[in-house]
């Protein structure tokens, strides 16, 4: 018998009760999300657990949304269960001037430069992580590059005013 | 042995007895700009820093601002090695966001020229394997065969390393017949050639006693270090995308998944060689597969999404209105987040994306392959030989490329 959505959505929450939520299945699979100080249980709990073993972290990433206040950063893991063959979502949401998210580093190994990654261009500052440095960006940038604030052009470029294809006019990218 | 007179250092200075080593970022050696920091006691190595980053070109932030289309060539120059895969799982990726569904030619023609692009770049890393270890022949050997390959996608979409290949819904133009009969010279040139190259390196002596129990890894370690592709199938881990969660209609296809033990240099050489065997197993009974489907169809009839051709655009009332939909990015692309993934050459290639129903994405992350397992090095080669410690990073197939984005 191989392992549905729907005991994975059950074993979350008989053990974490309602601190698990927005449970959502999108394309075949489950996404949740919860509080980010418990990120390190719940990926405990989904790799220990006899019946889930989600032990291998596929993908680790962060999502900017800058509209929403006080969870502007989403840090989302991508856990597969490879006896099964079930993959899962797995989000936590952080402030953005609180980017403190407890590192995972301690369970997978492959968290190690995901995390760096990740604080390299969201800024989220991995509680725990041994290494924490950019790791594709050079050393001396001092800001975070993958966050919408900053739009793709740099906006200081005179060169280029074709109003066609949204870049606007010079007016418009030198006005404050 | 004689003991080495004792030297008096200054008053203050520190006695090191490890020496530092600076490899790359272009050392000839490394097939890519890769640097790493050993700290050498003699020959062995006790310690390795790597550092990445010397290509990056901010790909994911480039996406947040192009058209579904105009992405394709960013993913070409992930893995340049194999970059129809890349292209072709990107494509999969928005069908799947899209829910089209593809005719079962398209998805042959696919298989082809995805496990083309396998063989592609699995000769060139297992053929390097040899250059590295003092055997130069075999590079020659198979490099004609990877020109044919190329001459194969050149004739497919008209481009060699960068292809570009197929659109959001199918491939661009059909296969000519001049392709097909390339593929077909291939599939009858090549066995011999990758017999040749096998009877070179897998009971050579020398090979064996270079590569053996060389960078290895258990598969427990493997896994914890996100290993996928080759890699950790050499470790023991039947672990293969196409099988797992089969795309591209890889359920049709019969063939076997090769597996090591140990997880050294040799076990992933025997196991991209043996993988070269499959793809070139599934590129024939593609062929055959082929010969009974209607020889029109090289596109789903998605006029939504796909770009129509240029003699329509010019003709053609709707396919002008379709095609300056498409170009301005004013598609309706359904919002959504969704993870999918391919078994690229190096392992699971896997795209991150998030629609909030704009031109463009909202949010795209690659899942690297190369950037993942990259980071087991230090770990695999502490301990070894300088010179092992190159063969190790040929083996595991570092392209710089992916590994940057």
């Amino acid at each position: 018998m191989s392992l549905t959505n729907d005991q994975i959505k059950s074993a979350l929450e008989a053990k974490f009760g309602t601190e698990v939520g927005n449970f959502e299945e999108s394309y075949g699979m489950l996404s949740f999300s919860a509080p980010k100080d418990l990120n390190l249980k719940v990926m405990q709990f989904l790799y220990d657990d006899e019946t889930l073993k989600f032990r291998f972290m596929t993908d680790l990433t962060a999502v900017h949304y800058p509209d929403r206040v006080g969870e502007e950063l989403a840090v989302v893991y991508h856990l597969h269960n490879l006896i099964d063959n079930v993959r899962l979502r797995f989000k936590v949401y952080t402030a953005v001037q609180t980017p403190q998210v407890n590192s995972a580093t301690a369970l997978f190994s492959s968290a190690n430069w995901m995390e760096r990654e990740t604080y390299d261009f969201f800024g989220v500052d991995f509680v725990g992580h041994p290494n924490l440095v950019r790791i594709l960006n050079v050393d001396e940038m001092d800001y975070f590059p993958m966050r919408k604030e900053f739009p793709l052009e740099d906006q200081t470029r005179i060169d280029k005013d074709d109003e066609m294809f949204g870049r606007g006019s010079h007016g418009d990218i030198l006005a404050p | 042995m004689l003991e080495q007179p004792h030297i008096n250092l200054p008053e203050g200075s520190i006695e090191k007895h490890t020496n530092t080593l600076n490899l790359g970022p272009t050392h000839p050696a490394t097939h890519g700009v890769f640097q790493n920091i050993l700290e050498m006691d003699g020959e062995r190595i006790v310690s390795a820093v790597p550092t990445v980053g010397y290509i990056h070109r901010a790909f994911e932030k480039l996406a947040e601002r192009r058209p579904y289309y105009q992405i394709t060539p960013l993913t070409d120059r992930l893995n340049y090695c194999s970059a129809p895969l890349n292209n072709l799982g990107w494509h999969l990726t928005v069908e799947k966001l899209l829910g089209i569904e593809m005719p079962k030619r398209v998805d042959y023609l696919r298989v082809i020229v995805m496990e083309l692009a396998r063989i592609a770049d699995h000769l060139i890393c297992n053929s390097v394997i040899g250059v590295d270890s003092g055997a130069f022949t075999g590079f020659l050997y198979v490099m004609q065969y990877r020109e044919l390959i190329y001459e194969i996608y050149e004739e497919v979409c008209g481009s060699r390393l960068t292809t570009n290949i197929g659109r959001i819904g199918g491939f661009e133009r059909n296969f000519t017949p001049v392709a097909m009969q390339k593929i077909q010279r291939f599939l009858d040139e090549y066995p011999a050639v990758l017999k040749e190259f096998e009877t070179l390196f897998t009971r050579n002596r020398i090979f064996m006693e270079r590569t053996q129990n060389v960078g290895g890894i258990s598969a427990e370690r493997a896994l914890n270090y996100g290993f996928t592709g080759p890699n950790l199938r050499a470790a023991g881990v039947d672990y293969d995308l196409r099988v797992a969660q089969p795309y591209s209609s890889y359920q049709d296809f019969e063939f076997s998944i090769p597996v090591g033990t140990t997880g050294d240099v040799y076990d992933r050489f025997l196991v991209r060689n043996a993988e070269m065997w499959e793809s070139l197993s599934i590129i024939k009974q593609a062929m055959e597969k082929l010969k009974d489907l209607p020889s029109d169809v090289y596109h789903a009839d998605v006029p939504a999404y796909y770009l129509p051709e240029k003699d329509d655009v010019y003709t053609k009332m709707e396919a002008l209105i379709y095609h300056f939909k498409i170009v301005m990015g004013e598609t309706d692309i359904l919002p959504g987040e969704i993870y999918n993934a391919i078994e690229g050459a190096n392992g699971e290639l896997g795209y991150y994306l998030i629609s909030d129903g704009g031109r463009s994405p909202y949010r795209l992350h690659f899942r690297r392959p190369c950037f993942i397992y990259y980071q087991a090095y230090p770990e695999i080669i502490k301990g070894s030989m300088l010179s092992d410690a190159i063969l190790t990073m040929s083996s595991m197939n570092l392209i710089a490329g992916e590994l940057d984005a």
